[in-house]
């Protein structure tokens, strides 16, 4: 990474000569996060990436601090960020370059539509070199600056992310916590942040005090809009989120999909099993969400407290195929079968939904279960796979075939930049209802290929 | 038997039968919400309220302005000049304030008695003062208070707020325009002195959205819950520039010829005909920037392909899914589920098809669409009749029961322009001859049922005997989902407080 150093000294209008590309509507957009260390500015970035990953934005980010590490093996004090260390300077000038060339790569070689400059670009000069770079090549920008002042909160985040971060493998805690304070006072005094009147005519949000106030400045378009939407609606505020299936169902029993039957006799069981599991958990203020089915409302019925029902929460409408087995849809529709193996998030059912399509009517759902605090969810499969995508940033291929058996509840607890996630079954047995993907996914292929992975059923 | 939680019931049901469960639907957020307005005159605040009012009324909340104005011009019957709006008018004072009181008095009655959801109180509540009262008064009535507040210093935008709506206000009907303004102007005078805008610190613990320079910025305080953050999202998308939305059909398909619903045809040759004549009135408007939006349904892309512009399809502008009933004649859905399209035509807006969809669905989905033709400009939507519906019922302010009977006839561009507080209708026919697909509300009771467009037959359909009887209680929930039971068959629930029988399998 020698050649880092070389290039310190060029502008970045320099860098990259390209003639000014006028702005489409569907121009990538780049969202530069702003804020002192400690302000939740990587926290909100991978959040943000996955939500638009999710939504099917191919979005990436982009930390300067990793680009740092990887330049500078080692790292020793807070004194790399003094104002006055002349080749630190040059070395982060010469990381934050690469990044932007590495964005660009992102948005014309690899077809990114977003990317998140997740950096402190806590100066004006900084932030007027990337819009002038964005500028040449005809992108968005969006910038979304965490404006923090209470201790505590700071100190939580140092707890949470900053200890156990690379940098400070071999320190003990408290040694840490002294020097990355130190850090945040070598940004202070040059932290200059977005203003009123000089920086009206950029498109921003200004988060103040995790959520507390926002302030929102020429929203140019839909993108932009529902980025805002979606950070006005996350919290940091601690809690879980249990999701479950229905318990076992008549169908389920059968081996047929979709359809609207009621639960089976261990379903029930499960329901009841259920209702203990919640009860001794002692959740606070607990909200409880089915969908309009009845084995999922049946399920809730026997928790005995008030719930919601979500037509979105409804399963993967299946179409021609409701309530066949598989064997059935093997025999009638051998075709539609194999399409559907081999592209099994986008495959809709003659008449039916794709998975992609459910994703699409999850997003409301997905959106109040961040607003929310602690929330039970019962719905289903194809559903359940969604929604878990979404929190442990699955992508569109694993999503189809993520493992959601019957009677196991999934306790979702976020914790530093991602989720821990603690299965739970209930020692109620059920059929099991999952089907990998077979090898063979020709359409001409045999019955016999075609039906390998079916689960066992009466 | 009701069961220990307050919203649920559960029904006594021979033992024979699975247990009968009625779902009610549960209100995301249990306490009414008052919205009030904060800013000087001709800020947009009745603006913002009546259209805030349009859109929560038309995805479910019932909701419902109290413009302050109105209720003064009701109490004092001729308005003379500004000098009823000067700080030191002692008279002027009391009565405005008395309005206030009363204004409160009918959000008190709306909110509590008459089932209202959100109430918007629209008025200028400049003062801390006032707006210390205010959020007394809805703390002891347990409503949740949630400010938005509109701040614009520019004066092109003032003096055409003034031009558009103030100078039609009953308040200046005898005046001439240049009489008109300059009154107007020294009325926001008298108000410039006691403004306090809502403070980022004295403010810090209410929950409000400052909307400044018509959003070119927004400051957003302490958003408690789902409604409010839905309203600030509303208004961050919406705006004033001037712009058209011209709404239509696909044009005649093959189905529709043969008198059938719903299914994926294409068109018929005079629905070709049409597509050539809009693409002949789409150029000829000469709109600037034009945006068109189809359905995934063939009939609409082949519409739009004749424009030979870009489109962009959208899979929540589908027709309606009419379930088991797809691709049916209304003879035909008459003959196999006559007790269905007995239903349907008790509550249009309500019914949905088995394994189909309500007009209610239908505005939950396409809600998305509304929020993104807010934030275009100059849009062609082409579309289908009850997709039209909705879409046309969210412009119009037309209630739930109305939606479903609006004439959208094919081969018809409604072109709506926003004016003043509303939207103006140019109806366009481009003289192509289609089939007639709208069929109007039959009379109905709870024996009768009727034919579509066709015929006018009356017949009666059977007798309903009920075999168990539920409370009271019940049939005056309103439910939004319909449970039938027929003998082994599935649950599915029934709106029960319009169906005065149940049907049950006999045993």
């Amino acid at each position: 990474m020698c050649y880092l150093f070389l290039i310190a000294n060029i502008p970045f209008s320099d860098f990259f000569s390209l003639s000014s590309v006028p702005q489409f509507t569907n121009s990538p957009t780049l969202i530069v996060m702003v804020g002192l260390p400690a302000r939740g500015k990587t926290y909100i970035s991978k959040k943000l990436t996955r939500y638009l990953n999710w939504i099917g934005v191919p979005t990436k980010v982009f930390n300067l601090g990793q680009y740092r590490r990887e330049a500078v093996q080692a790292y020793k004090t807070f004194e790399f960020f003094l104002p006055d260390n002349e080749e630190a300077m040059k070395i982060r000038k010469a990381c934050a370059i690469t990044a932007l060339k590495d964005i660009h790569h992102y948005f014309t070689q690899e077809q990114g539509q977003v990317a998140v400059f997740d950096a402190t670009n806590t100066t004006r000069d900084r932030r007027a070199d990337i819009l002038c770079f964005a500028k040449e090549s005809g992108y968005k920008v969006f910038f979304v600056e965490s404006i923090c002042d209470d201790p505590d909160i700071i100190e939580a985040n140092i707890m949470e992310v900053k200890l156990s971060s690379p940098d400070y493998q071999d320190c003990d805690k408290e040694e840490a916590l002294v020097d990355f304070l130190k850090r945040i006072e070598c940004y202070k005094m040059s932290y200059v942040p977005l203003d009123d009147e000089m920086d009206r005519n950029l498109s921003y949000i200004k988060i103040f005090n995790v959520g507390f106030r926002y302030l929102v400045n020429r929203v140019q378009d839909h993108i932009q809009s529902r980025i805002v939407y979606y950070l006005m609606n996350i919290h940091v505020t601690p809690r879980s989120i249990y999701l479950c299936r229905h318990g076992e169902s008549e169908l389920n029993l059968l081996g047929r999909i979709g359809g609207d039957s009621g639960l089976s006799p261990r379903g029930n069981k499960f329901a009841c099993t259920l209702a203990g599991f919640i009860q001794s958990q002692c959740i606070r203020n607990l909200k409880v969400w089915t969908s309009h089915m009845k084995r999922t409302i049946q399920t809730a019925e026997a928790l005995g407290v008030a719930y919601e029902q979500w037509k979105a929460l409804n399963e993967i409408d299946a179409g021609v195929c409701e309530e066949l087995t598989y064997e059935e849809i093997q025999e009638h529709y051998p075709e539609e079968f194999a399409l559907r193996d081999q592209d099994k998030y986008r495959y809709r059912y003659p008449k039916g939904e794709s998975y992609e399509d459910l994703v699409h009517r999850l997003e409301p759902v997905i959106m109040e279960l961040e607003r929310q605090e602690n929330v039970l969810v019962v719905c289903h499969q194809a559903v359940m796979r969604c929604l878990l995508a979404y929190f442990l940033d699955k992508s569109a291929e694993e999503l189809p075939y993520l493992k959601c058996p019957l009677h196991t509840v999934l306790k979702l607890t976020p914790v530093a930049y991602g989720c821990k996630v603690e299965s739970v079954f209930l020692n109620v047995e059920a059929v099991n209802t999952h089907r990998d993907r077979p090898v063979n996914v020709d359409v001409s292929r045999d019955p016999q290929d075609a039906l390998l992975t079916v689960p066992e059923h009466i | 038997f009701l069961s220990s939680s307050q919203m649920w019931c559960a029904s006594i049901c021979p033992a024979s039968l699975p247990p009968f469960i009625v779902p009610l639907r549960m209100c995301m957020t249990n306490c009414p919400t008052l919205i009030v307005t904060v800013g000087l005159p001709a800020r947009g605040k009745t603006y913002i309220s009546k259209k805030l009012t349009r859109y929560l009324n038309w995805i479910g909340v019932p909701t419902k302005e109290f413009n302050v104005g109105q209720y003064r011009r009701d109490c004092v019957k001729i308005y003379k000049s500004f000098e009823f709006f000067r700080p030191d008018n002692e008279e002027g004072l009391k009565i405005r304030k008395q309005c206030a009181s009363a204004a409160l008095n009918d959000v008190q009655q709306y909110l509590g008695e008459e089932g209202g959801q959100v109430a918007v109180f629209d008025a200028t509540n400049t003062t801390r003062e006032r707006r210390e009262t205010i959020v007394r008064f809805a703390e002891q009535n347990g409503y949740k208070v949630f400010f938005v507040e509109s701040v614009c210093e520019d004066p092109d935008v003032i003096a055409e707020n003034i031009v558009q709506v103030k100078l039609g206000s009953p308040d200046y009907t005898d005046c001439n325009t240049d009489e008109a303004i300059e009154d107007f102007m020294k009325r926001i005078k008298c108000y410039e002195n006691s403004y306090q805008t809502l403070d980022e610190d004295l403010d810090r613990e209410l929950s409000f959205i400052k909307i400044i320079d018509v959003g070119r910025r927004y400051l957003v305080n302490r958003v408690l819950d789902h409604i409010q953050s839905r309203i600030v999202y509303y208004l961050m998308n919406i705006h004033i520039t001037p712009r058209s939305i011209y709404l239509c059909r696909h044009g005649e398909s093959d189905l529709n010829v043969k008198g059938r619903i719903g299914g994926d045809s294409g068109l018929s040759l005079r629905g070709k005909e049409f597509a050539r004549y809009l693409a002949k009135f789409i150029q000829d408007q000469n709109i600037k920037d034009l945006k068109v939006w189809t359905s995934q349904m063939k009939r609409t892309i082949q519409t739009a392909e004749a424009l030979s512009v870009p489109y962009e399809q959208w899979k929540a502008l589908n027709e309606i899914d009419a379930g088991v009933c797809e691709e049916m004649m209304y003879e035909e859905i008459q003959e196999n589920y006559p007790l269905e399209f007995a239903l349907r035509d008790q509550d249009k807006y309500r019914y949905r098809y088995p394994k189909g969809e309500s007009y209610e669905d239908l505005v939950q989905r396409l809600e998305p669409v509304i929020m993104e033709l807010e934030r275009q400009e100059n849009v062609l939507v082409i579309c289908h009749q009850a997709v039209m519906r909705c879409l046309l019922a969210y412009f119009l302010d037309k209630s739930a029961d109305e939606l479903p009977y609006l004439k959208c006839p094919l081969h018809t561009v409604l072109k709506l322009t926003p004016v003043a507080y509303g939207c103006k209708v140019e109806s366009i026919s481009l003289n192509v001859d289609a089939v007639n697909t709208h069929r109007d509300k039959p009379e109905v009771g709870p024996h009768c049922t009727a034919w579509g467009p066709v015929s006018s037959n009356m017949r009666s359909v059977p007798v309903l005997s009920a075999t168990c009887t539920l409370g009271l209680e019940l049939l005056s929930r309103r439910i939004s989902d319909r449970w039938l039971l027929n003998r082994g068959d599935i649950l599915k629930p029934v709106r029960l407080d319009l169906f005065p029988h149940f049907v049950f399998p006999a045993e």
